[in-house]
């Protein structure tokens, strides 16, 4: 892979969120970071030298917002139809801009029409959608997205959840993950048949962005170490760079520990002894690699919830960004990963209350009453665990407005 | 699309014409979660350059890291086998080493060249030796010298004649 130089920077942060009784100190430590995770978000703007605006913009109409839902394939489109039920129970102020995009809507309409409502509305909640690797022609509309709306940051914070059993306990890893350049730049061609050429970007600004954004991220939640992960043993100029950009970064923050790993020894001591990272900061593909290794070790795909910040729009998914194809109409998906994270988004345009809520409720149902869907070793449907938190959300709405048009809410 | 297309298309004829195995295709991503989860699920992985790279190391932290890993570089014209754990110059000539990577790297060697019934014995003879427990160096616990738990890992295969 031929490397280059171009000036870049990403920032992504992850909340993760905790329960049970010790779930109710998991929960308040949880509910805090969120409201400083928009903080920062919001503030990235402040990191960035913006060219028009100044913050993000939500698109907020007599005090409800419209959030655009992009289905995508699989589970996707189920599990966006519960989280809408719940904020319906919840009486969250979000309407939905729901918009079909998937595997087999690829044509350019449609990708225009999604990006121009994630860029009026500045909000997204999303499937994942699959892409068709047997045609070179075609191009990841995922990726399109996060490229075209610039969202620089993925981020993806595992934490241990109590009743939920894994071989490692008492996590809380946070990955950040460069989301626009490195392996993902779709750059390749046929040099000759038989052989292809493909081209990994790595640009020193989106680096220093993702660096800085990663440091500032660490400074707000707490947290005591950044490890930059790389293989600039191999890629010498490429993930050197990376590498470098990372390091005048760490200089400016001498209050945070900042150490490197290359990526194969990290994927092994993420195995063997995770409890020593704290906050990672990745290109492209180590991110992807690494994100999923330890959302694998908290408890899977079900649980782990991320979000794609950039400077103007935030798109929120669920942490693995998986399409959950053999599971689709089964109803043995687990929904809690995108409850949880459609409860980011919430904290994102300052809905912190109602975040709260639902996310107090979604634990409670997976930790203490443990009602669990089948990739976490339970027995439950899809359909019992929404029930569940319904039920649990009711009682703490009873004090709300029943009349018609509600757009006055009151929480206990 | 192209390049790990390529390798994917190039895979797919192969196992065309290898029907008796059972292929199957996985994103790397995916791997990664299920193996974590559930590495059981897993025979044989093939895979390009750089996700090998990192899988591999993967895959030796969930079995005991790199000081039991072995493994071999095949090519047309030889082939050379080799632990992947570093050189460990700290502890280099005190007797300290755990010799449990390159044996089983030796052993690869021996199936590489035809010599299986040697290799069974051998790695069945280390295995013996590790599931006791009672020598074992210092990296899997314990607190015997190199050449002790070499030395046990001998008397197995003498006894197993």
């Amino acid at each position: 892979m031929l490397t280059g130089m171009v000036e870049n920077c990403v920032f992504i942060f992850v909340q993760t969120v905790d329960v049970s009784s010790q779930a109710d100190q998991f929960l308040n430590q949880w509910n805090q970071s969120c409201n400083k995770t928009s903080r920062v978000a919001a503030s990235s703007s402040i990191i960035q030298h913006k060219k028009y605006s100044t913050e993000p913009h939500f698109s907020k109409y007599g005090g409800r917002t419209t959030v655009t839902a992009l289905s995508g394939d699989g589970v996707g489109p189920e599990l966006l139809s519960y989280v809408q039920e719940i904020f319906r129970y919840a009486g969250v102020p979000v309407d939905f801009e729901e918009l079909e995009i998937n595997g087999s809507t690829t044509d350019e309409e449609t990708l225009r029409s999604a990006l121009l409502s994630v860029q009026r509305n500045g909000i997204a909640l999303k499937g994942n959608i699959e892409s068709k690797f047997d045609e070179p022609g075609f191009k990841s509309m995922n990726v399109e997205l996060r490229t075209q709306l610039e969202l620089f940051a993925s981020i993806v914070w595992c934490k241990s959840i109590p009743g939920v059993y894994t071989r490692h306990q008492g996590l809380d890893i946070i990955l950040i993950r460069e989301n626009t350049e490195g392996e993902y730049s779709n750059l390749e061609y046929q040099i000759v048949p038989g052989c292809i050429e493909n081209l990994k970007i790595i640009t020193e600004a989106k680096s220093t962005k993702i660096a800085k954004y990663a440091f500032e991220f660490a400074k707000t939640h707490g947290r005591k170490k950044v490890t930059a992960i790389h293989k600039a043993n191999i890629m010498k100029l490429g993930d050197g760079l990376f590498l470098e950009s990372c390091r005048k970064v760490a200089s400016q923050y001498p209050d945070i520990e900042f150490n490197d790993m290359i990526v194969d020894n990290a994927s092994m001591q993420m195995v063997s002894k995770p409890q020593q990272f704290d906050v990672l900061v990745m290109p492209n593909l180590y991110g992807n690699i690494l994100s999923n290794i330890t959302a694998g070790l908290v408890g899977g795909y079900g649980v782990v919830s991320g979000m794609n910040i950039g400077d103007d729009y935030a798109v929120f998914e669920m942490g693995t960004r998986s399409s959950g194809r053999s599971l689709k109409g089964k109803n043995i998906a687990n929904p809690t990963g995108m409850l949880l994270a459609s409860c980011d988004m919430l904290d994102y345009i300052g809905c912190n209350k109602h975040a709260e809520l639902i996310r107090d409720s979604v634990m409670k149902v997976m930790s203490v009453d443990k009602v669990q869907t089948p990739d976490l070793g339970g027995q439950a449907t899809t359909l019992e665990v929404i029930q569940a938190i319904i039920e649990d959300i009711k009682p703490k709405t009873t004090s709300w407005s029943t009349t018609a048009a509600q757009n006055v809410y009151s929480l206990r | 699309k192209m390049t790990d297309g390529l390798f994917l298309k190039c895979c797919r004829h192969v196992a065309e014409q290898n029907k008796d195995i059972k292929f199957k295709e996985m994103y790397l991503d995916t791997v990664c979660l299920n193996m974590v989860q559930d590495p059981t699920q897993f025979d044989v992985l093939v895979m390009p350059n750089l996700y090998g790279d990192i899988l591999s190391d993967l895959c030796a932290g969930l079995i005991g890291g790199l000081g039991v890993t072995p493994s071999g570089n095949i090519g047309q014209d030889g082939a050379i086998f080799e632990s992947v754990h570093g050189t460990a110059p700290d502890i280099a000539g005190e007797d300290k080493a755990n010799p449990t990577a390159l044996l089983l790297s030796a052993v690869m060697m021996l199936r590489y060249m035809g010599l299986s019934p040697y290799a069974q014995r051998i790695e069945m003879a280390c295995f013996d030796v590790i599931r006791e427990g009672r020598v074992l160096t210092g990296d899997l616990g314990g607190s015997s010298k190199c050449s002790e738990f070499t030395e046990e890992i001998c008397r197995k295969v003498r006894e197993s004649e």
